[in-house]
């Protein structure tokens, strides 16, 4: 496990070293994804310690969120005065842009063979 | 559970000894961080008791009880995050390991690159033009406009965006994990009812809509989801990052 998670961090302050060196708009954290990937694909695959601990992280992904979450209480006051356009403007948003996403990528899938059509 | 810590903060506040306990721990870090992981184990127990439903949202569940708590008990965000911070941290290293299931399924990605790509425009565009401007028909001031146009990617990229376009970045957060939270409570109904039954499509709309929260749940329904999820949070949030600057201008002012 402390090997993986050094691997891992290891990957991540490279990603932040060449974003910022570079001055990229992408986080250190997304570019450490696109350099592990890019080792993964050059050794074959993750080890088993590698894999066991990424899913271990990524099982409760949603944990990690909670505490930049919880900084909702700093805002409570301005989100009062403005509830209506703000909460009208995520809600149509978010539906919005799920539905735009999926009716675009689906209508250019390839089509699944119909059973049907099959003998 | 709002009775629960109700009563909680009057014990303290009855006794001087409780109280001196109290001062010492809400200044050390161990109670922030003890706080989130018993949080999130009561909100992934009432998930898992709900049958996995996504408006048992872990995320929203856990924050709805610390914010409680904390406003009861009288802490400060920035005490509780002092321990916090050792949970919010983690994300980085977790954000890296989303390239082990994206391996995985590489195959099944590349083979839908085109679909991938024109769902992650269209629903980019999608996502800033369509929060900018119902903000602003019903009138919300410029400076929240701005905070709004990014809310549809990862914090960190977000408050990035926000700053550079004179937004406010602490609210971008808030609205960036108010976005999150609904994407993936909503997106099962919405999918269900237009009927997007493939695990690559769903997974991708929720992962442009709602960035990590949304992988996170696409990822409690499936790998599949779950990687294209994560996929299109990578991609939207450099996307994103290009979009805004000149659009925001345009549409907020």
């Amino acid at each position: 496990m402390i090997a993986a998670l050094t691997q891992l961090l290891i990957f991540q302050l490279a990603g932040e070293v060449i974003a910022r060196g570079l001055a990229l708009p992408v986080p250190g954290p997304v570019l450490g994804m696109v350099l592990l990937f890019a080792a993964l694909a050059l050794r074959g695959g993750p080890s088993a310690e590698l894999q066991q601990t990424g899913q271990g992280l990524l099982q409760h992904l949603s944990l990690l969120f909670v505490p930049a979450g919880t900084g909702v209480m700093l805002h409570l006051g301005r989100v009062a005065d403005e509830w209506l356009p703000l909460a009208a403007a995520l809600v149509v948003s978010t539906a919005a842009t799920l539905a735009v996403t999926a009716l675009t990528m689906r209508l250019l899938m390839p089509k699944p063979a119909a059973p049907e059509q099959q003998p | 559970m709002s009775a629960e810590s109700a009563s909680l903060a009057d014990i303290l506040a009855l006794s001087p000894r409780l109280g001196e306990l109290w001062v010492y721990l809400a200044a050390s870090p161990l109670l922030g961080l003890t706080l989130t992981l018993v949080a999130y184990q009561a909100a992934w127990w009432t998930h898992r008791k709900s049958g996995g439903s996504p408006l048992a949202n872990p995320v929203l569940l856990a924050v709805a009880l610390l914010v409680t708590v904390l406003t009861l008990s009288g802490t400060d965000y920035h005490t509780y995050f002092d321990g916090a911070q050792f949970v919010h941290f983690l994300l980085g290293p977790a954000t890296v390991a989303l390239a082990i299931p994206l391996y995985a399924q590489i195959r099944r990605v590349r083979a839908l690159a085109l679909p991938v790509l024109a769902g992650l425009v269209a629903g980019s565009l999608t996502a800033i033009v369509s929060a900018v401007a119902v903000g602003k028909l019903l009138g919300a001031s410029e400076p929240t406009l701005l905070s709004l146009a990014p809310k549809s990617v990862t914090t960190p990229i977000a408050m990035g965006i926000a700053e550079g376009i004179g937004g406010i970045p602490s609210l971008t957060a808030a609205l960036v994990i108010a976005t999150g939270i609904l994407g993936a409570v909503g997106a099962r109904y919405l999918f269900d009812a237009m009927r997007v039954k493939e695990p690559a499509v769903r997974g991708l709309a929720i992962g442009v809509a709602s960035h990590g929260i949304g992988t996170a749940r696409a990822f409690q329904v499936s790998e599949e989801a779950g990687v294209f999820a994560a996929l299109a949070m990578g991609l939207n949030g450099v996307l994103t990052a290009l979009l805004v600057p000149p659009l925001a201008a345009a549409l907020a002012g």
